[in-house]
């Protein structure tokens, strides 16, 4: 590999985790300001009303920075990956595309109707801007899961006479079956990511007894939210490993450190992969599991990564296995968390119970974390292939771009981004100061 | 059903349209950040010109997403060198989108002079920047790349200037189109600030756009004859094309209309008009530069065109078909954004409004 190679890795990996961290929550929150602002609509509605009008601040503003963040990701696929571009661009162009005319539009329209139309909308009319963003934020999320699902898994498509990739089937490759469980998986993700944030406000305002009443709506809404998302990322993961299972046999064996192939084999809940050894250090296992889980049956046999060559392997094994293992930790405590949570709430005891509301507050970085650790699993788990089985990651990058030229835009990249982060939060702990109510004289 | 080359000559087509909509709509935001220092001075007029455009630029600059995704689907090979081979240019736009869009969206969230005055310092100089990039990476497109014959090139920021091999991103021609960009741009911004906002912003907005109006009206020769000398194959094609002819027509009567109409002061059929320049001088280039879409200086064997460099045609049969569903889409939403937002821009108070 390359110094190049590493480098637009490295950029492009940085760039897009930089840059998710604002569409996750958008997208959720997106979800739930539909839903507030519903239940809004009804008579004596005014406090979620206020508690909608508070979040659609917040809203405005993680929107803007993974606008002005998300221009560069498009990009990149000419500046750092053309030879990707141009074996794959006749496919993924078209969701690409779509993506622009069908959700971006969407948003970018009626974006500021729903940031500062309040006035100028009736109330349903401020609704319906709502749902226009959440049916743009999710649009555009489902284009851009279909076009990562097709380098996971390619289907729909033919090599062309030049050698190229065409599309051969639009259906096929719109509802990509790996698409549709990604989605759900990655979506109910991100309504995790904005209940986690929403409660963590709300526990926040409670502890320092402010806001009393909006407070105790953004606990109820991200608990109950943050839970019922919670499983469902639980479920639909499942779904996906099993299509990672059938699929990228090697993804799973590396991401399990699963060195030796055999029938039985067990689900590691700990441990540490000895890529030179060829085995897993101290392990803690729970025996036959993975089999049942990845093919339904205690005896399936769970191909492990001796069943392949090692030039097929995923080329960075360890930091696979800890970011899956991370996420599926991080997911499990999510969930025990939110039920912990719901219980409490059920009995009228969440807003007294300060052990709880400190746990909430400090525990919105996990639903990041987790996302970010998905990604990197599913990414690296691609691994060495950028199309998977038919193109190589290190036939995709740029053939006339140096190290140094990307060194350097990476550079530029962690400058800038290291400033908007700094001027993120300080606007948006100014925006929680303030608190709901009206805007800011 | 439509044979494959006629397929790439449609997309073309789309892809030149939609890059002209793009320098036409993101133009007129770029224009009045261009323009503000001069046409807005309190913080209240800052404001005016922020209401003025707020509500669109996002939309606007989706166009140019869409212009990219356009070439991506039905030119690969096209996006690929040309993006690639541009590198670092690239990312000097990309950053300047960035600090644009996060000056418009954060300026106004804290009443800090201080604050508001460094957001409106990036505001302007990334608009001005980012309209003679541009400019300049059309002028490239015009003179040529040094492609080699696998399709490939990379490019200095600049050589000896002389627009001659070896070349460089930045020559005396590609200099003066990017500052016609410039002029081009901040006219056509005063014009649309002119329309869309009154009081002392629209009185100056006038009066800038006037001034600007006849800097384009003598650049516009200069930069032609310029053109001719740097590709002399471009013109003689433009009288054998009845679309590139048109396209000429229709940028000329926009110039006609914005002189006509500016003498009684600002208004919509003004701001058209300067559209209609826009989109007329990118529309007859682009008939006239067919089939080509990256001309090599190495010789026109090398050069990309729409025939060599397009991808599969049965795939853009397929994405046809959804393209008109979805600019259809993106039409109702932008006409219905105007309309929410009709009647002079007024300055918004703090929290509710740009």
């Amino acid at each position: 590999m390359s110094d190049a190679l590493v480098l637009h890795r490295l950029q492009f990996a940085f760039t897009i985790v930089y840059h998710y961290l604002f569409p996750q929550l958008t997208m959720g929150l997106a979800l739930l300001i539909v839903i507030l602002k519903a239940r809004g609509l009804r008579p004596g509605g005014e406090r979620w009303n206020d508690a909608a009008r508070f979040w659609i601040r917040i809203f405005g503003i993680n929107f803007a920075v993974g606008v002005v963040t998300g221009i560069p990701m498009e990009f990149q696929f000419g500046t750092n990956w053309a030879g990707f571009s141009r074996y794959a661009g006749s496919v993924v162009g078209q969701t690409l595309l779509m993506e622009g005319l069908f959700a971006f539009f969407l948003e970018s329209s009626f974006l500021s109707l729903l940031v500062f139309g309040e006035r100028r909308l009736s109330r349903v009319g401020h609704f319906l801007a709502a749902v226009a963003l959440f049916l743009g934020s999710w649009l555009s999320g489902y284009f851009i899961i279909a076009t990562n699902a097709f380098m996971q898994h390619p289907v729909g498509h033919v090599v062309g006479p030049d050698g190229m990739l065409r599309l051969a089937d639009f259906r096929a490759f719109v509802l990509n079956p790996w698409a549709l469980a990604q989605y759900a998986h990655n979506m109910m993700a991100a309504v995790v990511t904005a209940s986690f944030v929403v409660a963590a406000v709300g526990a926040f305002y409670t502890l320092m007894g402010r806001h009393g009443d909006t407070a105790r709506i953004f606990l109820r809404v991200g608990v109950t939210a943050g839970l019922i998302a919670g499983l469902l990322v639980a479920a639909t993961g499942d779904t996906q490993a099993k299509l990672v299972a059938r699929h990228q046999p090697v993804a799973l064996a590396a991401m399990e450190g699963h060195f030796e192939s055999g029938p039985r084999a067990g689900l590691v809940l700990i441990g540490q992969p000895n890529v030179r050894e060829r085995r897993l250090d101290n392990p803690v296992v729970i025996p036959w599991a993975l089999s049942f889980l990845a093919f339904g049956t205690f005896h399936a046999d769970v191909p492990g990564l001796d069943a392949f060559p090692e030039r097929d392997w995923p080329d960075n094994i360890e930091l696979l296995y800890y970011a899956f293992h991370l996420m599926a930790g991080l997911g499990t405590l999510m969930i025990a968390l939110t039920l912990g949570a719901a219980f409490l709430a059920l009995r009228g005891r969440l807003e007294g119970c300060r052990p709880m509301l400190w746990l909430l507050m400090l525990a919105f970085p996990f639903p990041y974390i987790a996302n970010t650790a998905g990604w990197m699993t599913t990414e690296l788990g691609r691994q060495p292939w950028l199309v998977y089985g038919l193109f190589r990651t290190a036939q995709g990058a740029s053939p006339t771009v140096h190290s140094g030229t990307v060194l350097f835009t990476l550079m530029g990249f962690c400058g800038l981004y290291f400033v908007l982060g700094l001027l993120f939060f300080f606007l948006i702990g100014r925006e929680i100061a303030h608190g709901p109510g009206p805007a800011h004289a | 059903m439509v044979p494959g080359r006629r397929m790439l000559e449609i997309w073309y087509a789309i892809a030149a349209l939609l890059f002209a909509v793009y320098a036409t709509m993101d133009g007129f935001d770029f224009g009045a950040g261009i323009v503000s220092p001069w046409v807005a001075r309190s913080d209240t007029e800052r404001r005016q010109v922020l209401a003025a455009i707020g509500p669109f630029w996002d939309g606007n600059e989706v166009w140019l997403l869409a212009a990219g995704g356009a070439l991506f689907v039905a030119f690969p090979r096209v996006l690929a060198s040309g993006i690639s081979g541009f590198y670092f240019a690239i990312f000097l736009v990309l950053w300047c989108l960035l600090g644009r869009g996060i000056a418009i969206e954060f300026r106004s969230h804290l009443p800090n002079p201080l604050w508001r005055a460094a957001w409106d310092f990036t505001f302007t100089v990334a608009s001005t920047l980012l309209a003679v990039f541009f400019g300049a990476a059309f002028g490239n497109l015009l003179r040529g790349v040094p492609l080699d014959d696998a399709g490939w090139f990379s490019l200095p920021l600049f050589t000896d200037f002389s627009a001659g091999a070896p070349v460089g991103i930045l020559d005396w021609y590609t200099v003066l189109t990017g500052v016609f960009a410039l002029v081009a741009l901040a006219a056509h911004g005063a014009l649309f600030l002119a329309w869309k906002t009154d009081g002392p912003v629209g009185e100056r907005s006038v009066r800038a756009a006037w001034r600007l109006w006849v800097t384009v009206a003598v650049l516009w020769p200069v930069v032609t004859v310029a053109s001719h000398l740097v590709n002399p194959a471009l013109f003689p094609g433009m009288g054998r094309r009845w679309l590139a002819a048109l396209a000429t027509a229709v940028a000329a009567a926009g110039i006609v209309t914005v002189f006509v109409r500016l003498r009684r002061g600002g208004s919509l059929l003004a701001f058209l008009g300067s559209c209609a320049f826009l989109f007329g001088i990118l529309g007859a280039t682009a008939a006239s530069f067919f089939p080509v879409m990256l001309r090599a200086t190495g010789g026109d064997a090398l050069s990309l065109t729409a025939y060599t460099a397009g991808g599969d045609p049965a795939g853009l049969r397929v994405a046809l078909t959804w393209f008109a569903v979805g600019l259809t889409l993106a039409v109702i939403y932008q006409v219905v954004v105007f309309r929410l937002h009709r009647g002079p821009a007024t300055a918004a108070r703090d929290g509710e409004g740009y």
